[in-house]
């Protein structure tokens, strides 16, 4: 059978096929249809011509089989060291093949290949930082992904997810109605306790114009409050678009390029219609590189920034603590043993572990912040990275992935763990589930919430 | 043999020197050419000056022994890599019997090191290139990693130094000794551009890359002045 109903190499445009799709609980249907599904090897030469370049051909060429990133690796690390778990052998055993072959490759091929892309890399990115010779296996793993999601072979939920990006420009079917009522329904939640709290609505020429994760409006709408409440309490001038609110890109983790371009250009025409001074991104890592650090190339801008300065919440919580805009009471700081997750998309590929340092300085009582071995650039993924939260086929590769992450929080003896990042708070929530380790998770929100002093004039 | 000899030694040299260098320039200027600011989503133009900066730091420091925390997770390896590639790329260029060579084929040379300067750096040489084919083999991961001509390159770049040095110790046939150092040389000379041997040259181009693209667009300047490799 070359196309199946569900697993094809059709992207997911309309609401109905997504829900078609939806309704194929667990994808029993698709996977058993994957099994089937026929390798366009004429396309993926094709492809390859395109756009296998000379960065990935010499990386794929020079790789000195030294093996000296296999314990950069963490997946390689929690399981008992498999030679097969080595960075270098899950490259040169799929792409670098793949190239050798010239795309010449069958279905078998491809599925184990959509194992190692998706269950033996998160594109955390740790490897490139051990290889003599510069070579980046996470950036060539994301590579692979785009190959394969174009000829069909990729987990259900992610074929999904790049779907929802298409239908709703949202990684959930979160709606502008659904939105801009969630928005309101916040602002009435909190008023009472916070006068004067508003969720500004595109307001042209405003500071800041915020974005989010669908998951906050859909299941976590708490953290929209919290939003509005800090920059209430910050005094800013802010706003957010009815349209192109939502900053997320599982279409990233899906490998469907043509879906992240769509999302991104959705962010970017809401910056040019409302002009904000700067646009700033909820605790969200993946997020953050979407549509920060990959964004802007997704979209065609050849200076590689986006249409205005765009900042990471870590980034504006520190400087709000370090100009006062946000100040903590002092009796209300951290006194517990605290420790802090490193997001590998804002920390090792955009370089803000001292924004969330900073903050530590403020919010936690002197001696209770531990920080976890190793740490900023040279952290590990929180286990669930790069889409492997979401992907039920590899739960229990993910769950096994947890461990490093796991092994790192008990050696801190923290119990509560920072974690300014949707994935990596996951991760951390199911591993509590998981191994019980009798540890909290929190994001900043909440925490600033319940410390920050509130101005006078706001009633404090 | 005589013959062999004088052939290798005179056009062969030539001709070796030649394919080396013109290949690895042509490989330098593909890898350049090749780099693609939508494809690998850097802006290596817009932002060059961060580029350069981040490439030329992404060199250096890996350039150094233990200059990296790469190099300092892996101490005992990382002293046998410095030692084996030291040998190569200082021994073909400084040995005194190489000096002479090179005056009489390509016109002039550099200064020589001590001989027996150069000798020891032979010796060290070899002995960090053994140890490093011998890690191949031994460790479970690299055993499955290492391909056919993984291994055939290693040999022959350690035949180059082993006759070399058998050679220079004036050892019993020393005339096949020599005869082999030559032609393992010039082999590995031609071999350079169309081998992994030509990571002489991409290793540079492919740290740069990965330095650059850091500084333009994984962070840069947020970061601090440099990114701690």
């Amino acid at each position: 059978m070359p196309e199946g109903k569900f697993c094809n190499k059709k992207p997911i445009t309309t609401e109905e096929d997504l829900k078609a799709l939806l309704a194929d609980k667990g994808g029993k249907q698709y996977y058993e249809e994957m099994a089937e599904l026929e390798v366009d090897t004429q396309k993926l030469r094709d492809a390859l011509r395109r756009t296998c370049a000379s960065r990935t051909l010499t990386w794929l060429e020079i790789c000195a089989r030294c093996g000296m990133c296999a314990e950069s690796c963490f997946l390689y690390m929690v399981n008992d060291r498999d030679p097969e778990q080595v960075p270098a052998f899950k490259i040169q055993s799929t792409l670098g093949e793949i190239v050798r072959r010239k795309g010449n490759v069958d279905n078998s091929f491809m599925r184990r290949a959509m194992e190692y892309a998706w269950a033996r890399c998160t594109c955390c990115n740790r490897c490139g930082m051990f290889c003599p010779n510069g070579i980046d296996t996470g950036v060539m793993f994301s590579y692979l992904r785009g190959l394969l999601y174009a000829q069909g072979f990729v987990p259900w939920e992610l074929k999904i997810g790049a779907g929802m990006h298409r239908v709703y420009h949202a990684q959930m079917d979160v709606t502008t109605d659904d939105w801009l009522e969630t928005c309101e329904w916040m602002v009435e939640e909190n008023r009472e306790i916070w006068p004067g709290l508003d969720i500004p609505v595109n307001r042209q020429n405003a500071d800041i114009m915020y974005t989010l994760n669908a998951r906050e409006p859909k299941h976590y709408p708490e953290d929209v409050a919290e939003a509005a409440i800090l920059f209430h309490l910050a005094g800013e001038n802010w706003t957010v678009p009815s349209e192109g609110w939502e900053q997320t890109s599982l279409a990233m983790f899906a490998g469907d390029w043509e879906a992240c371009k769509i999302s991104v250009e959705n962010v970017y025409a809401a910056i040019e219609r409302l002009k904000p001074k700067r646009v700033i991104g909820t605790e969200c890592g993946h997020a953050h590189r979407a549509t920060v650090v990959e964004g802007p190339y997704w979209a065609g801008r050849p200076d590689g920034k986006p249409p205005a300065e765009y900042i990471h919440y870590v980034e504006w919580v520190a400087e709000a603590l370090r100009t006062g805009k946000l100040k903590i009471d002092p009796d209300k700081k951290i006194r517990e043993k605290v420790t802090l997750q490193d997001s590998c998309n804002y920390v090792r590929n955009h370089g803000l572990a001292r924004y969330t340092r900073e903050i530590m300085g403020y919010i936690v009582e002197e001696g209770c912040f531990v920080e976890m071995t190793p740490n900023r650039e040279y952290n590990y993924c929180c286990g669930g990275g790069g889409g492997f939260n979401g992907i039920g086929l590899f739960r229990a590769q993910r769950n096994q992935a947890l461990k490093a992450k796991r092994d790192q929080i008990v050696a801190t003896k923290a119990t509560l763990v920072i974690a300014p990042c949707h994935n990596c708070w996951d991760a951390i929530r199911d591993m509590e589930e998981e191994y019980k380790l009798g540890i909290r998770w929190s994001f900043l929100k909440p925490l600033l919430v319940s410390m920050v002093l509130v101005p006078e004039h706001l009633g404090g | 043999m005589k013959q062999l000899l004088a052939f290798l030694a005179g056009p062969g040299l030539i001709a070796a020197l030649l394919i080396f260098s013109c290949g690895l320039t042509f490989r330098l200027v593909r890898y350049f050419r090749g780099l693609d600011w939508r494809l690998d989503r850097v802006a290596y133009r817009p932002q060059m000056s961060a580029g350069m900066a981040g490439g030329l730091h992404s060199i250096f420091r890996w350039l150094l022994p233990y200059g990296t925390h790469g190099w300092r997770s892996y101490p005992l390896l990382t002293l046998c890599f410095f030692l084996f590639h030291a040998g190569l790329v200082l021994l073909p260029l400084f040995l005194p019997g190489h000096t002479v060579v090179l005056e009489q084929t390509v016109g002039f040379s550099p200064p020589s090191l001590p001989q027996f300067a150069g000798d020891a750096l032979t010796a060290l040489s070899l002995f960090g290139g053994f140890f490093l084919l011998l890690r191949r083999i031994a460790l479970p991961e690299t055993r499955l990693l290492g391909t056919f001509g993984d291994y055939a390159l290693s040999a022959l770049v350690l035949l180059v130094l082993a006759s070399g040095l058998l050679a220079r110790m004036q050892a019993t046939n020393y005339d096949l000794w020599l005869l082999l150092h030559i032609a393992a040389g010039e082999l590995t000379l031609i071999l350079a551009p169309f081998t992994k041997l030509s990571h002489m040259v991409l290793f540079f181009a492919a740290r740069w890359q990965l330095g650059a693209d850091y500084a333009v667009k994984r962070g840069g300047h947020r970061r601090g002045p440099c990114f701690p490799w």
